[in-house]
């Protein structure tokens, strides 16, 4: 078996307005290739307007197992939400 | 079905109370509809099935391209022959999705090539029969497609994330594929007689090859109870095959043509069609590589694979050289 083109992830943007999202990956053996690619087998019903392609490589990534200390901050801040707040009906929409 | 005689390692599928504290966490996780991602904690039997379900699954979208690539120089008028481009451009995505998802857990795209070409993974046992007619491109799409939607609409609902978002994709996808072989059934089976009796001919063909892919009845099978355990597998063989068969029928009915089996009648009590099973040997020697079209299968993709290689290598020596080119030039910039 000869050398293996490398791992690409590939991002989309839907439509003018939205963020990309990563819909998958794919092997290439350059950029230009990768997006080619990646608009013949992600975009073939018009799902998209542009193509991110990074190598898989150079994603850096949390780890599942951190997830707990990771994101413990977060947890016991009620007060970052609206609804912690009450604001009687009489002040009209807020 | 492209978990078809798939082996899971369990001698029995285990309770909560007989594991160890990852797998029990890892179990609870599964039963709660919670998705398993590629980096978190997995029983490596569930990581080795998964590897081989999801490989099948994407070697049989592949190999799945030859039956109806076969017809599409000679399609009939031109929307024909541009839906089916379009119909099997559509499985080589399914196929890449699937390579992909394999491929986050830790199976190299070169491994799972290799062993299809060794004949150490297999394929949908489908894919071993001919297309003789036009007529076979439509009961395809009817029914090798409308059997694979029935299996593919509840793997959306599987365990492991990237698996579940490929299947989701390729559903929304796969619809059109059985609508455009229904219609080509229904303007031969309402055309002339010759074209009427090519169509009954494909689904004599068709049929039981179709009740196939289900998979025999795994009732007492303990593989399947540990991939429903782990919900790689969503409904028993049987279940699926009793589906197929009630929502063909009333189709079959619609074009006038008759499904080859004296058997098949209405069973009020059960609310379900009964009929008669496919021969299950013929199913165990194609998938033992006797059937008609095996060699040509695997032939024609150890070709493509063999002649594609200059393609390959030849684009990766261009893309080192560029980078190469690239680094120099920045190098001597400084």
């Amino acid at each position: 078996m000869s050398k293996e083109w490398p791992l690409w992830e590939v991002f989309i943007r839907g439509q003018h307005g939205l963020n990309h999202r990563h819909v998958g990956s794919l092997h290439a053996p350059d950029a230009e290739m990768a997006i080619k690619n990646a608009r013949d087998v992600y975009t073939r019903r018009n799902e998209g307007v542009s193509i991110w392609v990074v190598k898989s490589a150079d994603i850096a990534a949390s780890s599942p197992s951190d997830k707990g200390p990771l994101f413990e901050p977060a947890n016991a801040k009620v007060y970052r939400h609206p609804t912690f707040y009450d604001i009687p009906d009489d002040v009209g929409h807020m | 079905m492209y978990a078809q005689m798939i082996k899971t390692d369990a001698k029995r599928v285990r309770g909560l109370e007989e594991m160890a504290p990852e797998e029990q966490a890892f179990q609870k996780r599964v039963d709660a509809g919670d998705k398993i991602e590629p980096k978190d904690w997995m029983p490596e039997a569930y990581r080795k099935t998964l590897i081989r379900q999801i490989g099948q699954h994407a070697h049989s979208e592949i190999v799945g391209q030859l039956p109806e690539g076969n017809w599409i120089t000679r399609a009939p008028t031109l929307a024909r022959k541009t839906i089916l481009l379009a119909k099997v451009q559509d499985e080589a995505g399914h196929g890449l999705y699937l390579y992909c998802a394999a491929e986050t857990l830790g199976a190299s795209r070169d491994e799972l090539i290799e062993k299809l070409h060794d004949g150490s993974m297999k394929y949908s046992s489908i894919f071993n029969y001919p297309t003789l007619t036009w007529a076979d491109i439509g009961a395809v799409g009817w029914l090798v497609d409308g059997a694979a939607i029935m299996n593919q609409v509840p793997l959306q609902r599987t365990s492991f994330g990237p698996y579940s978002r490929a299947m989701v994709r390729i559903c929304k996808e796969e619809s059109f594929h059985q609508r455009q072989g229904y219609e080509i059934m229904m303007k031969m089976a309402n055309g002339t007689p010759e074209q009427r009796e090519m169509a009954q001919d494909a689904l004599n063909r068709f049929w039981y090859p179709s009740l196939m892919m289900f998979g025999p009845s795994d009732k007492e099978s303990v593989h399947s109870a540990q991939s429903m355990a782990w919900k790689i597998k969503i409904n028993s063989n049987d279940e699926l095959r009793q589906k197929f068969v009630d929502q063909t029928a009333p189709q079959a009915e619609f074009l006038g043509l008759k499904i080859p089996d004296e058997n098949l009648t209405w069973n009020e009590a059960k609310a379900g069609y009964d009929f008669s099973e496919p021969d299950w040997q013929e199913f165990h020697d194609v998938l033992a590589g006797n059937g008609p079209c095996n060699k040509e299968r695997l032939g024609a993709r150890v070709k493509a694979w063999d002649d594609g290689a200059w393609f390959r290598d030849g684009l990766m020596a261009h893309a080192e050289k560029a980078e190469a080119r690239k680094s120099a030039s920045l190098m001597a910039a400084e």
